[in-house]
């Protein structure tokens, strides 16, 4: 067991540090991740809730599409995809030009395209939430459209928005594991290659595990401050 | 027979073509992805089924269990809901391996030896964390006079559940258990990951040797065919399942 331990030690002997490393790549994509896919969901979420049919219909299909692919291969579909794409589009500029797409690039672009399906659905509800009245005595009291926005419509659009954004964070958190597999050093390859070396597997991959607990714990610790701040005017059933 | 499903075949990728796919592509891989389909629907087919015969006594574990029971079963849907499922399948696929010798001894190691029978194992411990959530969930939101009415005439708690508890609580959780489906459907991808000839390890295997995007496109509309039929049946189930529900409009 203390032998155990002593692989997760820092420095040369160890894999604490290289661990630990990934880990926080892995804080970092899903960071990096959620404005982008919150942008393409509100996109989505407007859209579906336009007055145009074409419109609506796109935002359809985006979500069906996006949301029905399996994760993985949306991902190998933008990382290899995107390569060619780009390499074919380079060609025509510089002959037999070659690029090679950022892994890190590929993995948010993919990532946020799906947690953009999944949060339109959330930030569609959320939308018809807010009742259209809101909205005309806000402009009857004299404001802009934009302070329209940030006053009246956002903050309870937020709260009503984030148990499913909340839901949409850890999904995310849990599907950045996948980048492993195009060769990210996220947490879940930094482990992998841990274990190529010490033939540990089932220790390291717990360890790996724990770490996504540790993140998904304080998350959930995170939200539910946010929850409480962003419902503190808003009185609920039981009184509390 | 056989000259006629061949004539079928023929006139298939003769279609493909004419919208513009690669029929030679498809000539060559094509059965070997309708395996893969099969193979991904074993997948699913399996763990679902597994997983709901688990998630069961979990959720009652956790509705009627004492203090251990009850939180014995909410870490185990703690564990298996906060880790990516990619980490639960290397932990079980790779672990097992490390310990070779004592599942030998117990006479267990033909079933972890193998990749599938591993994937299954994980998805099936997987989903029945997430189906004994919905089904917990279902039971929560029935009222108590059910059971008091229940017990009242004179049914055991088992029969109550059987009879009224549990109908009610999985007709709550039909939408959730679909939602489920889907997911799983999508999540068995995974498979491919450790050596599984799924229909994504198959897309991945074509696609490394003719390094055409097109196989790509081919993977993408067949998990939207399944994900699509299991949401129209769904919608019927749900409609027929809950139709004493249904309020008139």
């Amino acid at each position: 067991m203390l032998d155990l331990l002593e692989l997760l030690s820092f420095g040369p002997n160890g894999w604490g540090d290289e661990i630990l490393q990934g880990a926080l790549l892995t804080i970092e994509l899903a960071l990096v991740t959620l404005p982008v896919g919150i942008a393409i969901g509100l996109a989505v979420a407007v859209a579906k809730d336009s007055r145009s049919r074409a419109l609506r219909a796109v935002g359809d299909l985006y979500t069906t599409v996006f949301r029905g692919l399996p994760e993985l291969l949306t991902l190998f579909i933008v990382y290899y995809g995107g390569q060619m794409l780009l390499t074919r589009l380079a060609g025509y500029v510089v002959e037999g030009a070659h690029i090679e797409v950022n892994q890190f690039v590929a993995g948010v672009v993919a990532l946020g395209l799906v947690l953009g399906a999944f949060s339109s659905e959330v930030l569609l509800a959320a939308i018809r939430a807010v009742p259209k009245g809101q909205k005309e005595a806000a402009s009857a009291l004299g404001l802009s459209g934009w302070n329209t926005f940030r006053l009246v419509t956002f903050p309870q659009l937020w709260r009503v928005a984030l148990p499913g954004l909340s839901n949409n964070w850890m999904v995310l958190l849990k599907d950045t594991s996948l980048v492993s597999v195009i060769a990210i050093s996220d947490l879940m390859r930094q482990t992998s290659i841990a274990v190529g070396v010490t033939k540990q597997p089932f220790f390291f991959y717990l360890v790996a595990c724990l770490i996504y607990l540790v993140f998904s714990g304080l998350s959930s610790f995170v939200f539910t401050a946010l929850e409480n701040r962003a419902s503190r005017g808003f009185k609920r059933v039981g009184g509390h | 027979m056989e000259p006629f499903l061949g004539m079928i075949g023929e006139g298939f990728l003769w279609a493909m073509g004419l919208i513009g796919l690669n029929a030679d592509l498809m000539s060559r891989y094509g059965l070997r992805f309708l395996e893969g389909v099969w193979v991904t629907l074993q997948l699913v087919g399996l763990s679902i089924v597994f997983g709901a015969v688990l998630a069961l006594p979990l959720a009652i574990a956790r509705v009627e269990g004492g203090k251990v029971l009850s939180r014995a079963a909410f870490t185990y849907s703690y564990f298996f809901r906060g880790t990516p499922l990619l980490a639960q399948t290397f932990l079980i696929y790779y672990g097992a391996g490390q310990f070779r010798e004592q599942l030998t001894d117990i006479g267990l190691w033909w079933f972890f030896r193998d990749a599938f029978n591993c994937a299954v194992f994980t998805f099936t411990l997987n989903t029945a964390a997430y189906q004994s959530e919905i089904l917990r969930g279902g039971i929560q939101t029935l009222p108590a006079g059910q059971m008091e009415a229940a017990q009242a005439l004179g049914l055991s708690r088992v029969l109550a559940y059987r009879k009224i508890i549990l109908p009610q609580a999985i007709a709550v959780g039909l939408r959730p258990l679909g939602n489920e489906l889907v997911l799983m459907i999508k999540a068995s991808a995974i498979a491919s990951v450790i050596t599984v000839y799924d229909l994504m390890g198959v897309t991945r295997l074509a696609f490394s040797r003719s390094y055409d995007m097109e196989v790509y496109l081919w993977a993408a509309v067949l998990y939207l065919v399944m994900v699509e039929i299991v949401r129209r049946v769904w919608n019927v189930l749900e409609r027929r399942l809950n139709r004493h529900l249904l309020v008139s409009r």
